[in-house]
This record gives C-alpha cells, sequence and structure tokens, in this order.
C-alpha cells in the first residue's frame, strides 16, 4: 500500500515536471553541506562514481554547497542504508547505490527495503564481463566453458567481489545456464579480482569494464563475452584492434544471462517534491559535462538514464529479478533472522 | 639507463616552483592531519582531493602523495608524545617511544622516528626506481594463500619473539581476534556477532580500539599515579637532533633489516602495519639491548618506523603498475588517478611515463622536504610536554574524541572508545600485552579471509600452504618464529644436560 502511495507521487512528480515550462528553477536548495553517502569502501566502483561526481560538481560550480563524500560501508553497505533510512525529513542527505542495494537486505535480514528510500534518478548502468587470462588457450565464451564442464567439478575458480551480492549471482546463474560448476572465491573489490586473475589464482572473473581495462590494455587479461543484451556502443581501439564493441554478448555465446547494474541516487524518506526535483536537475547538469563523458566512456557504461516514476518502476522489477535468482541460488536470509 | 633518464626528467618536472609550494604545503596539511588520531590519511587525502582537480595531474599526484607522506611522519608525532597512534603503522612505535618521552627523552625519540622514517622511504623509492617492473612480476605471484603466509609469518614473529609470559599474550590475541570477527564475513556475506545492532555492522573499527586503548587508557593511568607527566625535562633545542644523528649509525643493521622487511611486505601487498609489527618483533629478538625493549631503546622506535615508511612507500608501487592500492590512502589516490583520466596498470609507465617519473621524483624531494619541515619543529612537538597534564589532559580527550568521531562520523563510536579505553586500563592493570590485542584487531579479519579463501580454492585441502616454494618456506620462516623461544630453550637444556652428564661422568 505504502508503495502504491509513493509511485504514485513519483508520478505525480513527473507530470509536474512535464507540466512546468522549461528550464524549471528549483524552489528548493540546499542550505546546508549535502552529505554523499557511499554504501561500499574508498576505491570501488560506487566510490570512483561519487567522487568524479563530487570533483565535476566542484569544478563546474553546480552547488553553492559542499557535497561531501562519506563512506558507510559496513555490512556490505547495509550501514549507509539504514543511515539514509534513518534521516527522513533530511534533504541533505543522498546516496549512490549499487546492486546491494536489493542483495544485502536479502542476504542479510538487515531491516531495509528501497522503498524506505526516495528514488531521484539512474545515472547509469554498469556492465558485467567474462573475463579469462589472455594466456588461457580460450578465445570465446564456448570455449571456456566446454573447458569448465570437462574440468571435475568446482575445481574451476571464478573469483569475484563480495559474497552473494552481483558476482556471486552472475556465477550461479551462469552455473545453471550451462550446468557447469565453479568454486566462487570472493574478495574486497574489483581491482584485486583483476590482479588474481593476471596472477592465474582464479580461472575467470565477471569484472566489470572499469575494473579490468588496464589489463585488458597490457595484454594480460581477455574478454570473452558481456551480460547484456546488445554489445556496448564503445567503438574506439582499446587493445588488441579491438573496441568494447567488439565484444559479443554472452547470448549470442549460448551464454543465455543478462546481468546490469543499478548506478543510482537515492535520498532521504520523505523528500518534497521541490527537494528531488533540485537533485533531477543537478545531476542532468552533471551528466551533460565532458568530464561525465569520458568517465561513461572509460568504464564503458550503459548510460540509460531514468528518473520519477519509470525509474522507481525499473527499480522494482529489478528487485523481484534479484529476489527470483538470489532464491534460486538458496542467497536469502535465513527466516526469522 | 633510459629509466635514469627520464628520473631526471622528472626531478626537472617536480622542481618547478608551484610543484615545490604544493609539496610544502601538502606536508604541513599532511602533518596536521597525521597528529589528529582518527582523522588518518585516507579520509584527509579524500577531503582534500576535490582541491586538486583544478591542478595538471602531476602537480595534483605531487600534493597528495605530500599528504600521504606528511600523514605518515605526523603519525609518530602522538604516538611518541602522548601514547596514541594516529596511524595503524605507529602502533609499535609507541612501545618504545612513549617510554623515551616519559624518560625525557622526546626529541631524541622524536628525531630517531622521522629519521628512520625518511631512512626507509628513500630505500623504497630507490628500489622502485632500480626494479620497478621485476617488482610488479613477483607480487602477482601473490594468491591467498601466499598473503596468508605473510599474515602468519607476522602473527608468529610477534608472539613467539616476544616475552611477555605466552598465555597472557595468546589470551590478549584471541580478544582481539573476537572483536575482529564481529560485521559482515566477507566469505559467506553473512552478519556475525552484532546481535541486530545497527551500529556493530562495521565491526570494530582498529582505529577507535587503539584511541580508547591507548591513548585514554593512558590517560587513566596517569591521572590514578598523579597527574603529572613524567618528561616535563625535556630538552628542547634543535642539538638533540644532531646528537641524536651521532647515535643512529649504530643501529644501521637494524635499519637495513627493517628496510627489507618493509619493502618486501609493501610489495606483497600486505602492507605497513604487518612490516611494523614484525620489524619491531624481530629487533626486540636479535639486538643485544633487547632486553631494554618497551623500556624506552631508541632502536625499538628506528625498527618499527623504518620499515613501516618502507612498506608505504613501496605499496605505491602494486597501485601504478597492478591498479591494486595497497593501504587504504593508496585506494583513495586511486581514485583520485581515475578522476585525472589516468588508469593505473601495466600501461602506465608506458604512455604516462611524465607523470610517473614526475611522482617517483616528488617521492625522492617530498621525503626531503618532509624530514626538513618535521625536524626543525621537533623542539616546538617537545615543547608541548611542558604543558601541565591538568591543561593538556582535556585538550587530549577532546582531540581524541574528535578523532573516533570522524572515522565513520558516528557518535556511538565517541563512546566505543571511552569503553575501549576503561578495558585498555583494566588490562594494564592485570600486566596483559595490549599490542597482541591490536594486531588481532588490525590483520585478524583479513588473515582469516585469506585463509578461507585458500580453502576454498584447495576444497579444503591445508595442502595449498605448502604447495609451492614461496608459501612454504613464509610458511617455515613463520612456525620457525613461532617456536623459537621452545627451540632455543630445549637447546640451552640439551646443552645444560650435557654439561652435567658430563660432569656426573
Amino acid at each position: 500500500m505504502k508503495h502504491a502511495a509513493h509511485t504514485a507521487l513519483g508520478a505525480l512528480a513527473t507530470l509536474c515536471t512535464v507540466g512546468m515550462s522549461a528550464p524549471a528553477i528549483a524552489a528548493w536548495e540546499p542550505v546546508r553541506p549535502v552529505e554523499f553517502i557511499v554504501p561500499a569502501g574508498t576505491g570501488g566502483g560506487a566510490d570512483q562514481m561519487a567522487r568524479t561526481i563530487q570533483g565535476i560538481v566542484t569544478k563546474h560550480n553546480l552547488m553553492k554547497q559542499p557535497l561531501v563524500v562519506i563512506n558507510k560501508s559496513g555490512g556490505a553497505g547495509g550501514e549507509g542504508f539504514l543511515d539514509v533510512k534513518g534521516s527522513g525529513g533530511n534533504p541533505h542527505k543522498i546516496i549512490i547505490t549499487l546492486s546491494n542495494l536489493f542483495t544485502t537486505p536479502l542476504a542479510t535480514g538487515i531491516p531495509f527495503n528501497w522503498k524506505d528510500l526516495t528514488p531521484v534518478t539512474m545515472l547509469a548502468l554498469d556492465e558485467f564481463v567474462l573475463w579469462v587470462n589472455a594466456e588461457k588457450p580460450y578465445k570465446t565464451a564456448k570455449e571456456y566453458i566446454d573447458a569448465v564442464k570437462a574440468a571435475p567439478a568446482g575445481t574451476m575458480k571464478m573469483g569475484g567481489t563480495g559474497s552473494k551480492q552481483e558476482d556471486q549471482i552472475i556465477t550461479v546463474a551462469v552455473e545453471k545456464a550451462t550446468g557447469s560448476k565453479f568454486t566462487y572465491i570472493p574478495y574486497k573489490g574489483g581491482g584485486e579480482v583483476a590482479v588474481q586473475l593476471v596472477g592465474n589464482h582464479v580461472d575467470s572473473t565477471v569484472n566489470n569494464p572499469i575494473e579490468a581495462v588496464a589489463q585488458w590494455r597490457g595484454g594480460k587479461l581477455r574478454p570473452l563475452c558481456v551480460f547484456d543484451a546488445q554489445p556496448m556502443g564503445y567503438d574506439e581501439q582499446v587493445a588488441d584492434g579491438k573496441s568494447w564493441k567488439d565484444i559479443p554478448t554472452c547470448k549470442s555465446q549460448g551464454l543465455d544471462m543478462e546481468y546490469l547494474m543499478l548506478r543510482g541516487i537515492f535520498m532521504s524518506p520523505r523528500a518534497t517534491k521541490d527537494q528531488i526535483e533540485y537533485y533531477v536537475e543537478l545531476f542532468k547538469k552533471v551528466r551533460a559535462t565532458p568530464e561525465w563523458q569520458d568517465f561513461m566512456k572509460s568504464g564503458a557504461f550503459n548510460t540509460t538514464s531514468l528518473t520519477g516514476a519509470e525509474y522507481a518502476k525499473w527499480v522494482e522489477v529489478e528487485e523481484k529479478r534479484h529476489e527470483t535468482l538470489m532464491k534460486d541460488a538458496g542467497f536469502l536470509a535465513a527466516a526469522g533472522n | 639507463m633510459e629509466e635514469l633518464v627520464n628520473l631526471f626528467h622528472g626531478f626537472a618536472v617536480a622542481l618547478q616552483p608551484f610543484n615545490i609550494m604544493v609539496m610544502i604545503v601538502g606536508i604541513v596539511l599532511g602533518v596536521l592531519i597525521g597528529v589528529l588520531p582518527g582523522l588518518g590519511g585516507a579520509n584527509g587525502v579524500a577531503i582534500l582531493l576535490p582541491l586538486t582537480f583544478s591542478m595538471s595531474p602531476t602537480s595534483a599526484i605531487i600534493m597528495l602523495s605530500c599528504i600521504y607522506w606528511g600523514a605518515l611522519f605526523g603519525g609518530a608525532i602522538t604516538s611518541i608524545l602522548f601514547n596514541i597512534p594516529g596511524e595503524p603503522w605507529s602502533v609499535a612505535t609507541t612501545f618504545d617511544g612513549y617510554p623515551m618521552a616519559q624518560k625525557g627523552k622526546a626529541g631524541e625519540a622524536l628525531t630517531a622516528a622521522f629519521t628512520s622514517s625518511f631512512v626507509g622511504a628513500l630505500f623504497a623509492v630507490v628500489m622502485i626506481t632500480l626494479v620497478a617492473p621485476l617488482v610488479a612480476s613477483f607480487a602477482l605471484q601473490f594468491g591467498p594463500a601466499e598473503k596468508f603466509a605473510v599474515y602468519f609469518l607476522a602473527f608468529c614473529s610477534f608472539v613467539g619473539l616476544s616475552k611477555e609470559p605466552p598465555f597472557k599474550t595468546i589470551a590478549a590475541m584471541m580478544i582481539g581476534f573476537a572483536l575482529a570477527a564481529v560485521g559482515l564475513d566477507s566469505i559467506t556475506g553473512q552478519l556475525r556477532l552484532t546481535f541486530g545492532v545497527t551500529h556493530l555492522l562495521n565491526g570494530f573499527d582498529f582505529l577507535i580500539a587503539v584511541i580508547g586503548l591507548f591513548g585514554i587508557g593512558e590517560i587513566l593511568l596517569t591521572m590514578e599515579e598523579g597527574l603529572a607527566f613524567r618528561g616535563g625535562n625535556a630538552k628542547i633545542n634543535l642539538r638533540v637532533v644532531l646528537q641524536t644523528w651521532k647515535e643512529l649509525p649504530a643501529y644501521w643493521i637494524t635499519s637495513l633489516r627493517s628496510c627489507l622487511i618493509g619493502c618486501w611486505m609493501g610489495i606483497t601487498p600486505a602492507g605497513a602495519t604487518p612490516a611494523s609489527f614484525m620489524s619491531y618483533g624481530i629487533a626486540k629478538r636479535v639486538a643485544k639491548k633487547g632486553n631494554n625493549f618497551g623500556k624506552g631503546e631508541i632502536e625499538g622506535v628506528v625498527a618499527p618506523e623504518t620499515a613501516a615508511h618502507a612498506a608505504g612507500t613501496a605499496a605505491l608501487l602494486p597501485m601504478l603498475s597492478l591498479g591494486v592500492p595497497g593501504s587504504p590512502t593508496a585506494a583513495v589516490l586511486l581514485g583520485g588517478l581515475l578522476i585525472w583520466g589516468l588508469q593505473p596498470g601495466p600501461m602506465l609507465f608506458v604512455e604516462q611515463k611524465e607523470f610517473v617519473w614526475g611522482l617517483i621524483a616528488s617521492m625522492y624531494l617530498g621525503n626531503l622536504v618532509g624530514l626538513i619541515v618535521v625536524l626543525t619543529c621537533v623542539p616546538v612537538f617537545a615543547a608541548i610536554l611542558r604543558v601541565p597534564f591538568s591543561i593538556i589532559a582535556p585538550l587530549i580527550l577532546v582531540l581524541c574524541a574528535i578523532g573516533a568521531y570522524s572515522v565513520h562520523s558516528s557518535t556511538f563510536d565517541v563512546v566505543l572508545m571511552l569503553v575501549f579505553g576503561v578495558i585498555g586500563y583494566l588490562l594494564k592493570k592485570c600486566n596483559y600485552p595490549l599490542a597482541p590485542l591490536v594486531l588481532a584487531i588490525v590483520l585478524g579479519d583479513k588473515a582469516e579471509e585469506a585463509f578461507r579463501q585458500s580453502l576454498l580454492g584447495s576444497q579444503g585441502s591445508l595442502g595449498i600452504f605448502f604447495s609451492n616454494t614461496l608459501v612454504s618456506s613464509i610458511m617455515i620462516l613463520g612456525l620457525i618464529a613461532l617456536f623459537w623461544s621452545v627451540i632455543q630453550q630445549g637447546y640451552t637444556r640439551l646443552r645444560g644436560a650435557t654439561a652435567s652428564g658430563s660432569q656426573a661422568l
């Protein structure tokens, strides 16, 4: 019920935006420094994005008040989400999310759901690519999966970031789709995972492009396929005469699995329409800067962006999907926890 | 040869007047950050990162890395003067630095700490200059099993080489492990020991434990003993620096050993904290005056400081060449690199020569500038101890509270710090060593993670810790260190037995 009201409110907000003649003048502005919560550690993908945004806002003078990045990574990001959830009515707190928006409450049972927050805007979607060490003979996803199937079950190692989070969800989905069996080894951060693959301590990873691009360019890693419906849109050459666009989709390689990770902004509960509108406009300006576009290109991001009711709807569909994926994988927290 | 040409070019870049100014500003900011316990290098760099967006990437990284050096230097100041380590790797510096300050030798201790830091860092930079590519490929051999072996070695060399009663050491360490286990279990993704308390989601942060155990605990002890700083009679002129310098060359073996330990731990990438503990532990056992360690021995300051800085500097190498940060501060620096459009990794040395060699040149110069800045301030720092305890103690308390708060911007942490303070006081009263407890909090969860990652990979077989020469030799070194006193006792007893046996004949 609460959620229906929420969506209705969101729809109303969008209607008003459309109704108003552009350019919209934000009727509300922050009067104190705005806390920008990152529910992950320093140096990770979400942190990099938040700090890039902070840099862009500072450089282009997009806000009159400072934007302060704060990492609250405890309990797989639960610390950050609970902090924002508990700051109802404080419009000076926003949070950048990744998939742990869904996975953390499902896996740990902490009292949080994304509906506790106010959706602001989707910034981009992060891609996932299947990588192997360049020394290995596998040239296509099919060759690699066949090798995994041929090896004794569980001897092939998949490295990933965190436990019961996106990387492991993808791994389990790959296993189900192909009937193969990996041993999943969780690490703290994506950069570390990529280096473990270079050192041959794991056999493959599903790193985000930005986490592994340096090693690809250094000739150490090889991308096999991307977990998206269509190839990535960047046709500038990256390494061995190949661009991001040349990486085939996993589906075309007989690996029927799609997964994109949300990089979006939420704010504290009970925000007013004006307050939401202010942040929507702010991020619109951020997305228009050349620095942001360079950042998108360097990480081969999917630049889909949604706001208002569409955004809320997208998040809802994703939540259902994560619930199914995690239930199938047996990752849900024990009942009564 | 080409490297040398590049390096000189780098010096030319770093020596531009603007860059020198940036360097000095960075060092001063860094020292301030290092002095405030809890604020720490990582937070400091993160806060100041936006300042640098208007600069060229080279100037920006010079400024940020100088903040890093400054914080490394600054961490030693509060450790020695007030027994409050500002950074994890300064903990081992308190063991002998603080007793020295109490004896009125704060100036000597500070000079020794700063000079050793400089030597350690310089050694590591020279190594980076000469063997950068080789080192990078060595770091790649470190999987979970190898990492665990390094942590294992750090624990063993500290326990086995310590002269405290072994059961008290182990008891203190187990408390540390238990505290380290609180929070998210990174292998299964489940919460552990949080009892539904939101504040415990993040576990016990090392810094809060340390500020409480050492800082607050020490204030409580001093209050009990009569509200006065011992060590008020510290000499406060620059001559102290020169006198200490005359003494230092005598410890060259300790220094060299600490440099090697530090570089090795920095690259592997276990980091500065285990390096400082290991170096201290080994020096304590090997040094002639080892029995005096913990009572204010200058060598006990030289060993951990040299190793910590060699490791801190060497840790930048895996960051640049592999894109893996060796410390939280390095992680923030890494974020900075990405914002300037530089992609750390194997290609950085090829594509961004000016940047890389400018950075390496600034490591040489930044450390030198840092040493000059902090050494000239030694008398000022030492003079702080002349302020009456009744004035300084409340100030320290406030400083500790700010430090604890700023780690996670949480008031709960301030309360937690006070609780740790009382625990620290009680443990000290009962003669339990605090160092193993702290070591276990810092490295406990990392060691556990590496151990379980290894076992996942080997499907449960412990054989993985002896599966190749690298990992088995580190493990065997660890076992030898652990049983060192037993081996030594056995040897003496055997000799005694033979001696008495021959007498009986």
